[in-house]
């Protein structure tokens, strides 16, 4: 082998441009296209399941909203074969429905069924979908309250909710500033420490949201190659930005470490709080708004910790009360955003990939905090010295303690 | 067979923080919101500011209609013997030859054969079937004459003609080595005793997935020539049901197995004149099944094996494989609802409308 590899090296090595290179690159495509036009003529799979072998007919509901119409119920097809629906069914009885754009799906082609149901305010309902070959697809709507359309005032209400759930907290705990800039360095240690603390309980938090979300998401969107790869971008991507920051207050002779940092768990804040949003407007979209107690109190607890984790890099800042209210806007104003898009397109798919950018986001807002943190000492050293250690604890133990409210 | 995956519902974790979103989400969010925004959101405090959905129409039952080429259910009710088929064709299944003593000899072809049939509109069962149909064509005799059933297995599976009625125990049909093998085929011999209302199916095993495929039918037997019934209206009805995604539940429920379908196309009867239902269940999964006929009472005879009405109802209940003859003469002309009193099985198809209609109207 060593020789071939030798005599191979030279023209390897030899520069190759115009049309040559062009065909040299299209060749291996003409190839696999030729390859795949023979075995979509050939069939191979075909001869080794035979002529009359069953289609595998993979349906999935993704929004499903209760209105003065009836219910409305948008169907995907996650499997290979084209799949129609020949009936509909609720709670056990044949109902009429009309399809838009039709009742056969393409794969990865979806519907929205039109069904004239008196539903019943607060009951449970369960929509039966009947394909042609009598395969049947479920989904149970748990407690039937109208899905509210998307006008002003709906818009309204959840900004309303995004404002009670995500900036009003932040908000609060942005006012930990004053107290954040009058502690010494051992105090500092242990706000940073509990800002890691926090972050890395909504790290794993994301991830296991993310996780559950692709779970449900059909499976022709490799849901957990989404969540993961998704999390990477957002974690590379907040890398460039946050060295870009850098640069360019360089530049301009600011220092201001702590501001680009402060900006940075804004954002990856203000992205976890997105995810949040779009669970709360999807709570509608899939019509399982629930009626329960309120447990705004735990929301409001969890989410005030992200106002200190947003303002412990700021301890030796400057800051002006308008950095404040940007920052806050940053970390708690997707939630708003979040709720809008949650509830009226809601799809699982998007879902996974908000969660994971939010993953992402937290990941690298970690990791800066942990640089500034430590510096040029041992992490292991640093780490494991009173102010941090207590203060990592902390910051977990308030998360899942507030967690634990929230239910 | 096919597989499907649900991915919707019962993912909900108790301790996760979206889950409770989901679950309990905007209820109590807009609960606490509620003073700034009252009434915006339909709360169980103000049930009177919900909207809920439009009464005006009911779009009940399936969509669409079934294709009644290979088998109409409305053909179907008054058939009997092949009486369906054109006569050179009706040969081939279907010969009488008198015999001696009065009575006659009734020679039948019947084949078994796996067939989609179309059940709802535009959902196909995966059937087996007898001579490609289900119900199975309906067999009728009269007491004392001798039955030749000539069965032919073409089916994919192992299959038997079981009778109810009077017969030797190797014309049963039922036995491990009574199993018609695919390609195979027997002769089936005997009398038609007793007189009434009976049916036939397969006893191969699975016995049960064996008759929920469909291999099931009517099987008549008239009293003797001698003291017949009175003249009337006649009518097969098999009740039965389809597990359409097989996981031992029906999914749509029938009188002759299209559901709903004569709703859509309601029975057509006269005003005073008898009217004879021989009704079958043949459903499967379900312990029971009933048949209930609104405005109007039926004079009711237990597997029709006396002349003597024992009851006068509007609804009979009949577990797998019981039947009885009904009869009633419509009083009023109009359309009359004829249906399971299972609520259930009614709103699955098990459903239909009788059209009477006066004799002038006709």
């Amino acid at each position: 082998m060593p020789r071939e590899a030798r005599a191979a090296a030279p023209a390897a090595d030899r520069p190759v441009r115009g049309p040559l290179l062009w065909a040299l690159a299209a060749l291996p495509l003409v190839l696999l296209s030729g390859l795949l036009g023979l075995m979509l003529w050939s069939g191979p799979a075909d001869a080794l399941r035979g002529e009359a072998y069953p289609p595998v007919e993979d349906l999935a509901f993704q929004r499903v909203t209760l209105g003065p119409d009836g219910i409305l119920a948008t169907v995907f097809n996650d499997g290979p074969d084209p799949v129609t629906i020949a009936q509909v069914q609720v709670d056990d009885a044949f109902w009429g429905f009309s399809a838009d754009p039709g009742t056969t799906l393409a794969h990865l082609g979806r519907t929205t069924l039109t069904i004239p149901y008196p539903w019943v305010q607060g009951d449970t309902h369960v929509v039966r979908v009947v394909t042609a070959t009598g395969v049947t697809l479920d989904h149970e709507v748990a407690v039937a309250v109208e899905t509210p359309r998307a006008d002003a005032r709906f818009l309204g209400i959840f900004a309303l909710i995004g404002l009670y759930v995500g900036v009003i907290p932040v908000a609060i705990g942005l006012l930990w500033l004053p107290l954040v800039s009058r502690t010494g360095r051992t105090g500092l240690d242990f706000l940073l420490a509990l800002t890691v603390g926090l972050l890395l309980f909504l790290l794993i938090e994301a991830g296991q949201d993310g996780l559950e979300a692709a779970a449900l998401a059909p499976g022709s969107f490799q849901g957990v190659a989404l969540f993961a790869f998704g999390a990477l971008a957002a974690f590379i991507g907040l890398e460039m930005v946050g060295g870009w920051l850098r640069g360019r207050r360089a530049e301009t002779g600011e220092a201001d470490r702590g501001w680009v940092l402060a900006l940075l768990v804004a954002t990856g804040i203000g992205l976890h709080n997105f995810g949040e949003g779009l669970a709360i407007g999807a709570a509608f979209s899939l019509g399982e708004a629930a009626l329960g107690t309120v447990l705004m109190v735990g929301f409001t607890l969890h989410n005030t910790t992200e106002g200190l984790a947003i303002v412990a890099p700021l301890a030796h800042e400057r800051v002006r009360l308008s950095q404040l209210v940007r920052l806050g806007a940053l970390g708690g104003g997707p939630t708003i955003v979040g709720a809008w898009i949650g509830g009226l397109v809601y799809s699982p798919i998007w879902s996974v990939l908000c969660l994971a950018l939010g993953a992402g986001a937290i990941a690298q807002v970690i990791v800066q905090l942990s640089r500034q943190m430590v510096g040029d000492g041992s992490f292991a050293r640093y780490v494991t010295t009173a102010p941090v250690a207590s203060g990592l604890f902390a910051g977990v133990a308030v998360m899942y303690v507030t967690g634990l409210i929230v239910g | 067979m096919t597989q499907i995956r649900n991915r919707d519902g019962a993912q909900t974790k108790p301790w996760s923080r979206r889950a409770w979103l989901r679950l309990a989400g905007l209820g109590s969010l807009t609960g606490g919101v509620a003073a700034v925004a009252q009434g915006t959101v339909g709360g169980q405090e103000t049930p009177e500011a919900v909207s809920g959905p439009d009464h005006r129409g009911s779009a009940m039952g399936p969509v669409g209609r079934v294709s009644t080429e290979t088998f109409d259910p409305t053909r179907f009710l008054r058939s009997w013997n092949f009486s369906d088929l054109p006569a050179d064709e009706r040969a081939r299944f279907y010969r009488e030859t008198p015999r001696s003593d009065g009575t006659t000899l009734r020679e039948y072809e019947m084949f078994a054969i796996d067939r989609d049939i179309e059940i709802a509109p535009g959902v196909f069962f995966p059937a087996w079937t007898y001579n490609g149909q289900v119900p199975g064509p309906t067999l009728r005799a009269t007491a004392g004459d001798r039955l030749r059933i000539n069965f032919i297995n073409q089916g994919s599976h192992p299959h038997t003609l079981h009778f109810h009625g009077w017969h030797q125990p190797d014309m049963d049909g039922s036995l491990p080595a009574h199993q018609v093998l695919p390609g195979e085929s027997f002769l089936y011999e005997f009398d038609a005793d007793p007189f009434g209302v009976h049916l036939y199916h397969c006893h191969a095993n699975p016995l049960k997935r064996h008759v929920h495929k469909g291999l099931y039918g009517a099987f008549i037997i008239d009293p003797p020539a001698t003291s017949p019934r009175p003249p009337a209206d006649e009518m097969v009805m098999v009740l039965n049901a389809f597990d359409t995604n097989f996981d031992s539940e029906n999914e749509v429920y029938a009188a002759n197995t299209v559901a709903s379908f004569y709703v859509q196309e309601p029975i057509r009867v006269r005003v005073g004149q008898l009217v004879r239902m021989y009704v079958v269940n043949l459903t499967e999964f379900d312990l029971i099944n009933s048949m209930h006929l609104h405005g109007m009472f039926f004079d009711v005879f237990k597997t029709g094996t006396s002349m003597t009405s024992s009851e006068s109802t509007d609804t009979i209940m009949l577990c797998q494989g019981e039947r009885a003859i009904l009869e009633t003469t419509f009083r009023y002309p109009g359309e009359f609802m004829f249906h399971a009193h299972q609520s259930e099985f009614a709103e699955l198809g098990w459903m239909g409308l009788f059209r009477a209609e006066t004799r002038n109207a006709a």
